[in-house]
């Protein structure tokens, strides 16, 4: 398949990351579309992995593969974002019992 | 190499320490004396004396400029560690891990100013901030601090996302990530030509998020309010100065400046920055609040190095780093001495406690850019690479001047307060070791206001 239908893809799906992030109230919401956008972001990577692989085989085996390993360290650091945010998450919800991003502007007026 | 091994290892004893020390000033001494430590290192490799050496296949590179920031940004924490290190440990009952976290930080720091390759820049930008969201929500049971927490973390990771893209479009043009690959993109496709400038867009507009470049830094009065004082001044100072040095490494590869729309685009964010820094600040009643807009609008003038990417602006940043955190942590260290962090609550501070009010004069002086002070010469240097750059950027030297006036404004109010206002300010208890370090930090201000080749020797030495 050509290069252009990945990017298209991964275009698309961090869009519609971005649009939720900007639109969606609920905190945990927001944070599933960061993770979609992120989720994307490594779907360009290993598309244009195989795409460089493909390109220079010729000359170098090994060529394109920082970028499946770099894919390799967007989810560590997302496992450590998820585990810090949730954590974030949880404490606003108890102290407030709500998991709404206006809650907390409303409460302090 | 030295700074980023230290100050990992010195993060995990830190935090490990906790089980065996239970005295708050025990951990404080503790913080302070590893800092000592992470300094001694560091300068060990400044001067060549010894050096762990890693081969990091060329992802890490260390240069002259980067180990001078590593200096300046922890001798900077060195000074906040001892006039503030009483506040981190009071803010909860994990003063170790507060303490453990700010050191992972700095070793994101470090990575940042050393980086050569866009995973590090990625993993530098992350290592330094997910600590930062921790410490912002640290006071656990204050919805403020909750809210800021949640806000910088949704801001945070929602920025990194748009770096990762960014990443990834500039490795589909390129095809590797080392940052000197922008400068000859391989031109086998015809779509590549869009990939490299969209995907250094994205890169730039993640950045703009991370330094709270205007039209991106709404989220920064919010957070910096909002979280305990004592991590305000760290993340306004400390962590704010490394995304610039983030910033200018890549823009001293010059990918940026190939294409006329760079030209206009930075003029126009540092403008945008300087106008909603100052503008809001002018109106604000908590000094804490007017701090976080301040720090908008010296993010303005620090943009300014990134305009003008030759000596100048190189020498700029330091100086600016140095002069910009001691002022600000010496200015937030006073505050946190504050019962009520109002401008009546500096009422008449000059009479009850005259050292403290001496020093914080010397800090507002300073970041409000009045001569003899160290403000004066970073701002100087900024604005005089951009003239040096190019005559035309007249009007952009204009305008920041005139901005500067502006926050002269709202930095006297403070200094009225305090000496022309009739009041009693309330200060909780200040220690005499407190008073000799604001007035140690004050005169270092001074003297590199005096002498900013003092400073800069170091550099080139």
């Amino acid at each position: 398949m050509p290069i252009q239908y990945y990017i298209i893809l991964a275009l698309a799906l961090f869009c519609i990351g971005v649009v939720g992030v900007l639109v969606r109230r609920n905190a945990i919401i927001i944070f599933m579309c960061i993770e979609l956008m992120l989720n994307a972001v490594n779907l360009l990577l290993v598309a244009f992995s195989k795409m460089h692989n493909a390109a220079l085989a010729a000359t170098n085996a090994q060529a394109g593969v920082e970028g499946q390993l770099f894919v390799f360290f967007i989810m560590v650091v997302a496992a450590a974002e998820v585990s810090v945010g949730l954590a974030i998450i949880v404490m606003m919800y108890r102290n407030v019992h709500s998991v709404d991003v206006n809650f907390l502007n409303r409460l302090k007026n | 190499m030295n700074a980023i091994i230290f100050s990992a290892l010195i993060g995990v004893v830190m935090m490990l320490s906790g089980i065996v020390i239970k005295s708050k000033t025990g951990i404080k001494n503790l913080a302070v004396i590893l800092l000592f430590v992470l300094l001694g290192g560091h300068l060990a490799e400044f001067y060549g004396v010894f050096n762990i050496h890693l081969d990091t296949h060329e992802m890490l590179a260390t240069t002259r400029f980067g180990m001078f920031f590593n200096t300046i940004v922890i001798t900077a924490t060195l000074f906040y560690a001892l006039l503030s290190g009483d506040e981190v440990v009071k803010v909860g009952t994990y003063g170790a891990e507060y303490f453990a976290l700010i050191f992972f930080a700095l070793c994101g720091v470090t990575i940042l100013s050393a980086y050569n390759n866009l995973l590090m820049l990625f993993l530098g930008v992350e290592i330094m901030t997910i600590p930062l969201f921790v410490l912002t929500g640290s006071e656990k049971k204050n919805l403020k601090s909750n809210e800021a927490a949640l806000k910088y973390f949704l801001m945070g990771s929602f920025s990194t996302g748009i770096l990762l893209m960014g990443i990834a479009l500039y490795y589909g043009a390129t095809g590797l990530f080392t940052i000197e690959a922008a400068r000859n993109p391989n031109d086998t496709h015809h779509f590549y030509g869009i990939l490299l400038p969209l995907g250094l867009l994205f890169i730039f507009i993640s950045l703009a998020f991370k330094v709270s470049a205007a039209p991106f830094h709404f989220w920064t009065p919010d957070v910096y309010d909002g979280a305990p004082s004592v991590f305000t001044s760290f993340m306004a100072t400390i962590v704010k100065a490394a995304g610039f040095i983030a910033f200018i490494k890549l823009f001293e590869i010059r990918a940026f400046d190939m294409s006329f729309s760079w030209k206009i685009l930075l003029p126009l964010i540092i403008v945008l920055t300087l106008l909603a820094g100052n503008i809001t600040a002018v109106f604000q009643q908590s000094v804490k609040r007017m701090l976080a807009y301040s720090s908008i609008a010296q993010a303005g003038f620090m943009l300014f190095a990134l305009y003008t990417p030759n000596e100048f602006g190189k020498q700029g940043i330091l100086l600016y780093a140095a002069a910009y955190s001691l002022a600000t942590i010496g200015i937030f260290a006073v505050l946190m001495k504050m019962k009520d962090y109002t401008f009546e609550g500096y009422n008449g501070l000059a009479k009850t406690q005259p050292v403290l009010a001496a020093a914080n004069t010397v800090f507002l002086l300073s970041l409000a850019g009045i001569p003899l002070t160290a403000g004066f010469f970073a701002k100087y240097y900024m604005l005089a690479g951009a003239l040096k750059e190019s005559s035309s950027n007249l009007w952009l030297v204009i305008v920041a001047v005139l901005f500067a006036a502006v926050s002269v404004y709202y930095y006297f109010r403070v200094i009225q307060a305090m000496y022309f206002k009739e009041g009693n300010a309330e200060t909780i208890e200040v220690k005499p070791f407190f008073k000799i370090l604001l007035i140690i930090v004050a005169a270092v201000i001074i003297l590199i206001g005096l002498m900013p080749s003092l400073l800069l020797d170091l550099f080139y030495a």
